[in-house]
């Protein structure tokens, strides 16, 4: 069982650990950085709540193992409000379409929308809905989720047109 | 729900990757973009003493057209082939197929070589290299050597690669500039794999059907070629062709099985049905073409 000296840059900051070669990301994350908003629930990519972004990537903390995101840029939901607790546009608008609410499923669905809204990305109605599909929501029916995807991509559609 | 303990390495060359393989002796694993080892590590269905991960080996990647085929590193990205404009019109088909891998958080880890070694028999990529006529280049330590896809797989994760090898690069034959492509699944929910799905090729010249590659995924033990639908349709002219006996044909190459998510006889009819539904749809477009 061979251990490794990693360093991983979360949300901006570096994060130094020593891991035995089979831990996950997500372990790594939530019990090495503390940041427990990278939430594990099935643990073999059914479920989609450990999604983190990897390198711009939205993808699945429980299926990478800690010592392949050696030297990577990583953000959890932590890293996505302002400094001052304004809320990521994305956060925004699931509250306001009510997106959620037990929570758990929350964090992966946020971090999907954001890895594919993020900068200036147009994505379609359909890749955001689409994208979707790799998450599990037990409370919500999945209706508010798809109103704010649906809100997301006609947001970043005019974006998109204001700077044409 | 954790792996049990395992080494780590990470090699930076086919040779070093290969050379590990051989010394292991079997007891070890290679992981490409994890999406499916993950899983069966996290349930202890796997447990390799070494972990052989191959994401840093520079030799495996990308996609470049050479004489004849385009060759397709085994590391590729599931979301790359996505967006490879080279792809999406010399080989439309596989970016077609590769759209129904998984979900997007997946594909932006899981590999095009990791899923065609990997040989699940209801997956997209293993039917789609058979049916096009891919070719597998796999290596060790003992040579390199080319295996057919539709020589490859076995049966349910069972392949011809042996424990010290490795699949190096997968070959797909060029195919005609004008040709037509077929694809369908159904599948319970996006992102799960196929109860029956059917992938294909036709090239026409003259009015008439000079080369067909076709299989099936879902439909038997492994991916399986449409080899008597193949033949028949060959020589034909688009509009002599009768979908439901060529569908008729293709079933006569499948065996289906029963399983919690529908049984062999569901596999049957639907298949005869969508493979005939899309053989007809596709044969109108190229008479229109
Ligand atoms: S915990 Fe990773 S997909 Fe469920
Ligand atoms: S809000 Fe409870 S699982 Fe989605």
């Amino acid at each position: 069982m061979s251990e490794h000296q990693i360093s991983v840059t979360v949300n901006g900051r570096p994060l130094h650990g020593q891991v035995e070669s089979r831990v996950s990301l997500g372990d790594f994350l939530r019990i090495d950085g503390g940041y427990t908003g990278v939430h594990l629930g099935c643990e073999h990519g059914v479920c989609g709540a450990c999604t983190v972004i990897v390198d711009g990537k939205a993808v699945r903390s429980c299926l990478m193992l800690a010592v392949q995101a050696d030297g990577s840029d990583v953000t959890t939901a932590e890293g996505l409000a302002e400094p001052d607790g304004t809320l990521h546009p994305v956060q925004q608008t699931m509250r306001e379409e009510h997106a959620l609410q037990c929570g758990f499923c929350t964090p992966g669905v946020v971090m999907t929308l954001a890895a594919l809204t993020a900068g200036d990305a147009r994505p379609t109605e359909e890749a955001l809905i689409g994208a979707l599909s790799g998450h599990i929501c037990r409370c919500t029916g999945y209706q508010g989720i798809r109103r704010a995807a649906k809100r997301l991509a006609a947001d970043a559609g005019a974006r998109a047109g204001e700077v044409a | 729900m954790k792996p049990a303990p395992f080494d780590y390495v990470a090699p930076t060359t086919i040779a070093e990757a290969c050379a590990i393989l051989d010394e292991a002796g079997g007891g070890a694993t290679v992981i490409a973009g994890g999406q499916t080892l993950m899983p069966l590590l996290n349930l202890r269905m796997s447990q390799p003493f070494i972990l052989v991960d191959i994401n840093k080996i520079p030799e495996l990647q990308g996609i470049t057209k050479e004489t004849g085929f385009t060759r397709v590193g085994p590391v590729t990205r599931q979301c790359d082939v996505l967006t490879n404009a080279d792809l999406a019109r010399d080989l439309p088909v596989l970016v077609q197929a590769v759209r129904h891998v998984g979900h997007h958080q997946t594909r932006n880890r899981g590999t095009v070589g990791g899923s065609i070694a990997l040989g699940e028999p209801a997956a997209e990529l293993p039917a789609t290299s058979v049916a096009l006529g891919a070719m597998i280049e796999v290596s060790s330590v003992r040579g390199t050597r080319q295996v057919a896809a539709h020589d490859f797989y076995l049966g349910p994760y069972m392949t011809m690669l042996e424990p010290d090898e490795l699949v190096t690069a997968i070959r797909f034959p060029d195919w005609p500039a004008n040709h037509i492509t077929l694809f369908r699944e159904v599948a319970q929910r996006p992102g799960d794999f196929a109860l029956v799905g059917v992938v294909g090729a036709l090239a026409i010249e003259g009015g008439a059907i000079a080369r067909a590659g076709i299989a099936w995924f879902g439909m038997g033990p492994t991916p399986i070629k449409a080899r008597q639908a193949e033949a028949a349709l060959i020589g034909q002219s688009l509009d002599s062709i009768d979908p439901a006996a060529i569908a008729a044909l293709a079933l006569a190459d499948t065996a289906p099985f029963d399983d919690h998510h529908a049984t062999a006889e569901y596999r049957r009819t639907v298949g005869k049905r969508i493979f005939a539904s899309t053989l007809g749809a596709i044969l109108t477009l190229g008479e229109a073409a």
